[in-house]
This record gives C-alpha cells, sequence and structure tokens, in this order.
C-alpha cells in the first residue's frame, strides 16, 4: 500500500546533496576530514560499533523514546476546525526526544561522535554551541568516556544563557568565550574550526547540527536517524499504518533529518520543517530561516541556504530560540527543499511563544522553544489534513532551559 | 598563465634571492589609506602583493586579520571595491603582481566566470581561495583558465604524501605552504621545519614555493628566504594599521606599514648573501 520509491544513496563520494553539501575547508583540515569519513566507513562496516552505540542509547540515553498521542491539542484542533466549518484535525502524535538524557536530541549525536573519536584513538574533545543544548550534551558525554572536553560559545550566548554554562563547567568542561564577529554561534563556529586547525593530532570536533564538511551531515544524520527509526516502527505498531506528515524545527535541521530520514522512500509521507521565522521574513532578516528567506553560498564547509548580503557577506539572524538562531543549514535540508521531498515553512517567535504555552496547558508539557516552532504550524497541517489524518512531531527538547526567556517575554520577573 | 607572475619569479631567480609578498586587506582602515598603503608596497620592497578580500567568517584566519577584515566591512569593504582598489593601483603600476585572497562565499555570490572576468579586467594575476580545497576549486579553476589566471593551491603541514599529488597535480602560478598547522599569524612559525618541507616540495614540483602564515618578523623571514622562492608576510604589516587605527592615527598607517615592509624586505634579500658570507 505504501509505496516505497528507490531512493538515492546520498551524499556522493564528494560528500553532496545535489549542488549543496561538499567539503569547503581549508587545505589543513582536508587531511582530517578525510580521514574521519574512513573511520565512519570502519565503524558502519563494524556490528561492535551499532551494537555499543545502542547499548548506550539504551541504558544511557533512555531510548527508544516513547511516541505518545497528544490526544487533548488533538482535541483542540479539531474544535478550531469544526468552528471553521472544516472536517476536523489529524491525529497528532510527539516524539518524545525531550525525555532523553540532557533533556533534548543531541545526546544521540554527541554519543555516536564520541564513540567514533574514541575509535581514532583521539585524546581532546572541541564543540560550538549556542544555546548550550550541545555543549552539555557534548560535556555529558565527554564526563562520561573521560575526555578533556573545551566548548566554545559566544560571548553573548553566555551572558544569555548562564544555566547551560553553569552546567558545562559542573560536567568539567572547559567554556571558552568567543569575542570575535558578533560572538554568537556562527562565531562559536569559526572559533572550534580554528582551535581544530591549530590542533590537528590529537582533537575530535563534535559539530552539533547536521551541518558542516561531509562527511558530517552524514554521520550527524545517521547517529539522529534512530529517531525517524523508532518513530516509523512505532506509529506502525500504534496506528497500523504510516504517518501522512513527519514535523519538525530547522536549526542546522539535525533533529529534522533524523525524523525524516527513515521516512524519505515512503512517498506518502509528507516531510515538513518548520524554521524559525523571528520577529518576520524580511528585509529586515531579524529572523534564521534560511531556506525561506535565504540564498545558496558557501559557510562553514558546505554549501547551503545562507542568511548573506548581496555581496556574501553572512549575516546574524536572530530567533527567540537559541538553538535556531544560526545563518544556515545542513546541505541535505537545502537540497530536499530544491526537489520538493520536503517543505519548509516558519514561525514567528510569537507564534512559538503561543505554541509553547498551548501545550504546557493541554499536554502538561514544557516543550522547548525549539520545538514550538514545529508546534506552532501543527495545527495548519492538522487541519488540513482533517480527520483521519496522522501527524508526528518530533518533540526533540524540553523547555526547563527556556522558562527564563519565556517568562521574559511575558513581561514576569523571576 | 600570468606573464606578470612568471616575469617576477624569473627576475627573482635570475638575482638570486627570494621576493617578498605582503598581505594586506582592501579597505583597510578605510578605502583611500588602502589605496594609499598599496601603493608604496612596491617601493618599499614588496615583490608580489596578496590583497585580501573581506568575509565576516574568516576561519583560517587569526585575530590581526580578522580585525582587519572587520575594519574593512565596515569601510564598505566587499569583493567589489577590492578589484575597484586593485582597478585603481593598476593605474601607475603595471608590472607588481597582484594575488586575491579570501575565502569563497563573496566569490560564489558574484559567480566564478564573472569574478575570473572582473579580476582579469581589473589587472590581477591569481588568486587564493581558503576554503576551496583541490576537491571544490574545479569551477573557479575552469573560469581561471578561460582568462589566464592561475589559481594558487595550499600545501600544509598536514599534507601527506598521497595528498600533496592532488595538491599539486593542477596547481599553477606558485605553492604557497602554510608553515604552521593553525590559523594566520598565529605562533612563531619554526624555520627549520619550515625549510625541511620546502625541499619536499621543490623536489616535487618545478612551481616557485612560497612560506607563510607564521612569519612576522624579519630573522624568521630571512631564515624562510635561504631556501623558499618567496615569503609572504601579513599579520605584522596588518598589525601596524591596528596600532594606528587604535591611536587615532590612522593616516599614519601607510608610511608605518612601508616602514615594516622595508624591514623585512631587507632581510629576504640578504638572506642568501648571509648564507654565502
Ligand atoms: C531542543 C533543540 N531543538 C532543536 C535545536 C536545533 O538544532 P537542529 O536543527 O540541529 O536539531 C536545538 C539546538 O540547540 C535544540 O537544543
Amino acid at each position: 500500500m505504501d509505496a516505497r520509491r528507490n531512493w538515492p544513496d546520498l551524499p556522493d563520494a564528494n560528500g553532496r546533496f545535489g549542488a549543496y553539501g561538499g567539503r569547503f575547508v581549508a587545505e589543513t583540515l582536508m587531511p582530517l576530514v578525510l580521514d574521519l569519513e574512513r573511520a565512519y566507513r570502519d565503524a558502519q562496516a563494524d556490528p561492535a560499533f551499532a551494537a555499543q552505540m545502542s547499548d548506550f542509547l539504551r541504558d544511557y540515553v533512555g531510548r527508544p523514546s516513547p511516541l505518545y498521542f497528544a490526544e487533548r491539542l488533538t482535541e483542540h484542533f479539531t474544535k478550531i476546525a469544526e468552528a471553521e466549518g472544516l472536517g476536523g484535525a489529524a491525529k497528532i502524535y510527539f516524539k518524545r526526544d525531550e525525555l532523553n538524557h540532557t533533556g533534548a536530541h543531541k545526546i544521540n549525536n554527541c554519543l555516536g561522535q564520541i564513540l567514533l573519536a574514541l575509535r581514532m584513538g583521539k585524546t581532546r574533545i572541541i564543540a560550538e554551541t549556542g544555546a548550550g543544548q550541545h555543549g552539555v550534551a557534548t560535556a555529558t558525554v565527554c564526563a562520561r568516556f573521560g575526555l578533556p572536553c573545551t566548548v566554545f560559545m559566544g560571548a553573548t550566548d553566555i551572558e544569555r544563557q548562564k544555566p547551560n554554562v553553569f552546567r558545562m563547567k559542573l560536567l568539567g568542561a572547559e567554556v571558552r568565550p568567543v569575542t570575535s564577529g558578533a560572538a554568537t554561534l556562527k562565531d562559536a563556529m569559526n572559533e572550534a574550526l580554528r582551535d581544530w586547525v591549530t590542533n590537528v593530532d590529537n582533537t575530535f570536533y563534535i559539530i552539533g547540527t547536521a551541518a558542516g564538511p561531509h562527511p558530517y551531515p552524514e554521520l550527524v544524520r545517521d547517529f539522529q536517524s534512530v529517531i525517524g527509526r523508532e518513530a516509523r516502527a512505532q506509529i506502525l505498531e500504534k496506528e497500523g499504518r504510516l504517518p501522512d506528515a513527519v514535523m519538525a524545527c530547522i536549526g542546522g535541521g539535525s533533529n529534522a533529518i533524523g525524523l525524516f530520514h527513515p521516512f524519505i522512500a515512503d512517498e506518502s509521507v509528507r516531510l515538513i520543517g518548520v524554521e524559525a521565522g523571528g520577529r518576520g521574513i524580511d528585509e529586515r532578516f531579524e529572523h534564521s530561516a534560511a531556506i525561506n528567506g535565504g540564498r545558496p553560498g558557501v559557510l562553514h564547509g558546505n554549501r547551503t541556504y545562507l542568511l548573506q548580503t548581496e555581496d556574501g557577506q553572512i549575516l546574524e539572524g536572530h530567533s527567540i530560540s537559541a538553538g535556531l538562531d544560526y545563518p544556515g543549514v545542513g546541505p541535505e535540508h537545502a537540497y530536499l527543499n530544491d526537489i520538493g521531498r520536503a517543505q519548509y515553512l516558519s514561525a514567528t517567535d510569537d507564534e512559538a511563544l503561543a505554541a509553547f504555552q498551548l501545550c504546557a496547558r493541554l499536554e502538561g508539557i514544557l516543550p522547548a522553544l525549539e520545538p514550538s516552532h514545529a508546534l506552532a504550524r501543527v495545527g495548519d497541517v492538522a487541519k488540513e489534513l482533517g480527520p483521519g489524518g496522522l501527524i508526528i512531531m518530533n518533540l526533540c527538547g524540553r523547555g526547563d532551559k527556556d522558562v527564563f526567556t519565556v517568562a521574559d517575554s511575558l513581561g514576569v520577573t523571576l | 598563465m600570468s606573464v606578470r607572475l612568471s616575469a617576477r619569479f624569473a627576475a627573482l631567480k635570475r638575482e638570486n634571492r627570494a621576493g617578498l609578498i605582503a598581505y594586506v586587506m582592501a579597505d583597510d582602515p578605510d578605502p583611500d589609506s588602502a589605496l594609499e598603503i598599496v601603493r608604496a608596497l612596491p617601493a618599499a620592497g614588496a615583490d608580489i602583493i596578496e590583497l585580501g578580500f573581506p568575509f565576516t567568517d574568516p576561519m583560517a584566519d587569526g585575530p590581526s586579520i580578522q580585525r582587519a577584515g572587520q575594519r574593512s566591512l565596515k569601510a564598505g569593504g566587499s569583493l567589489n571595491s577590492t578589484l575597484a582598489l586593485l582597478t585603481a593601483f593598476r593605474q601607475t603600476d603595471h608590472d607588481t603582481p597582484v594575488i586575491l585572497m579570501g575565502y569563497a562565499n563573496p566569490i560564489e555570490q558574484m559567480g566564478y566566470e564573472a569574478f575570473a572576468a572582473n579580476l582579469s579586467g581589473a589587472g590581477g594575476d591569481g588568486a587564493i581561495v581558503v576554503d576551496l580545497p583541490p576537491e571544490e576549486d574545479g569551477p573557479l579553476r575552469a573560469a581561471f583558465a578561460r582568462h589566464g589566471l592561475p589559481i594558487i593551491r595550499l600545501a600544509t603541514p598536514t599534507t601527506n604524501e598521497t595528498r600533496l599529488t592532488t595538491v599539486l597535480a593542477q596547481a599553477s602560478g606558485f605553492v604557497y605552504y602554510v608553515s604552521v598547522t593553525g590559523v594566520t599569524g598565529a605562533k612563531a612559525v619554526g624555520a627549520e621545519a619550515a625549510r625541511a618541507a620546502v625541499s619536499l616540495l621543490k623536489a616535487r614540483t618545478d612551481l616557485p614555493v612560497a612560506v607563510g602564515f607564521g612569519v612576522r618578523d624579519a630573522a624568521s623571514a630571512a631564515s624562510i628566504a635561504q631556501v623558499a622562492d618567496a615569503v609572504v608576510v601579513g599579520s605584522a604589516f596588518v598589525d601596524e594599521i591596528a596600532r594606528l587605527v587604535d591611536d587615532g592615527r590612522a593616516h599614519e598607517a601607510p608610511r608605518a606599514v612601508a616602514a615594516k615592509v622595508r624591514e623585512l624586505s631587507e632581510a629576504v634579500r640578504a638572506a642568501r648573501q648571509m648564507e654565502r658570507a
């Protein structure tokens, strides 16, 4: 019944997803990314690596994460649809990756990368972080496996995300403030790349999203695909059929590609990403919607959609959610957009904030502000699909980290 | 291939000395001062000019050149304005080769063919694009070939035997040896290691070999100039501009840069005489 199309195995040998991806790095780093690719192929062919991953995913991360029927949200959207004279709304399921250890999907990827680092005999880990979620997940696995960890974080973000900075320190990581550029996530990534160029022998760079030079977009996708594999099996078990749509927020795109990828060959399943629309997608660039409001270009090792000026200078962007506040997007999303396999919508700061509160009150779950963006579009899609439709949304992080931001936005002083 | 560039390396060979390649950033600290700075370079002893074009995210540059880029951007710098500066420089200097150096994205936005045509039209002699390794420089190489421009390849301490074959396969102009694993200007280069690397490279290619990234002072420049065909210095010049801008004396930058260039150029010129003495 559900057609599984033959889907090309991407990226190709040059790390390309169509025109996107690639290895746009300084020559000093080329031998390192080639080494990493060899080590990854080696690990892929080794059943012991897969076994080690699945043990840690189960016992340390707490997988599989549940697939939860969000009944009251479904009722809520059904009522709205009926009031609008529509037949009703689709059933909404949450993939509950916010229940993972450290509270987000980031740990799936960090675990995979640190196991690779150990296989390669690396003795020092570096990472970049914006909101601090990837930094916390990296610091966590570094503590667990006993490797020293340096996290680069923009000085501006350190000021905005104090609890996560302290968490990383408790976990034994060194948090190095980055003051270059605008002192936010993209500058932290530049600084991590500079550190890597400087410490080529012993250092492994754990990139936090499905971007960067090949093979990072591929291996981050593969490590995050556990989300989609579980979700696919769980929905088949609960509903006896595939969903009509799977939805996720897009920062760099790792949680989204992890959910999408196992469904990519299922032609009937719509893949829907939601970018951060910030204060609106227009020429002010006060958003982080690289696909909806950017153009293709080259940054951080890959060709992809970027927020940039006419002459190729990168813009900072904005989002209420620090985890979506990145001017680019993973190259596989750029490709899926261009070929029309996936669709990319956006939600503004205000819409995400409203969705955050709705989810808290109706489901008793404080979602992170990142997946709140996806949730802000779930209602529209649920109405469009109508009763009998099925949606899975990736609830990829919990909102505890965001209570200060939310309070601030609601004019509440804590 | 650029006539100016090959003529310059041929002349250096006849004179049995290494050349000094001076790097400065376009429009740093502002367009007029930058033109004055660049115009003064040849007389001060720069044999080849490497002209940086600014990018917001210079991932291979240390603090000195990062800040130079920010000053340039603040002054309205872009790839277009860099080409305009080059055009202006060419009105008075027809012989000094000028190589552009920077990152891929501004070129992507201009378009590879348009960039090659514009660079050729402005009187440029090639380009170094830090984040276009051999695997990614095909489109630029093709466009450059149509305009007789070389794309300068980089070799580094991490470049092993097999990698070197890839790097040298389509190299042209000269080979740029990045003498440190690190960012521009980062740490003083170990002259011994750099000299050994140059010998290895020279055994593998007939192209001239230039050495750069960690060369900041006269002594290390001289040591490298004994074996390399050219020495690249950048951060040391850019730091002069930074110092004077911070002091509110930006107008003195052209003279200060020229003085620094003279100091390093003298060291480079004397290097092989010293060796023979
Ligand atoms: C909970 C959560 N969701 C999403 C993101 C965005 O990243 P990605 O698009 O790679 O999933 C982040 C990043 O920090 C995050 O913490």
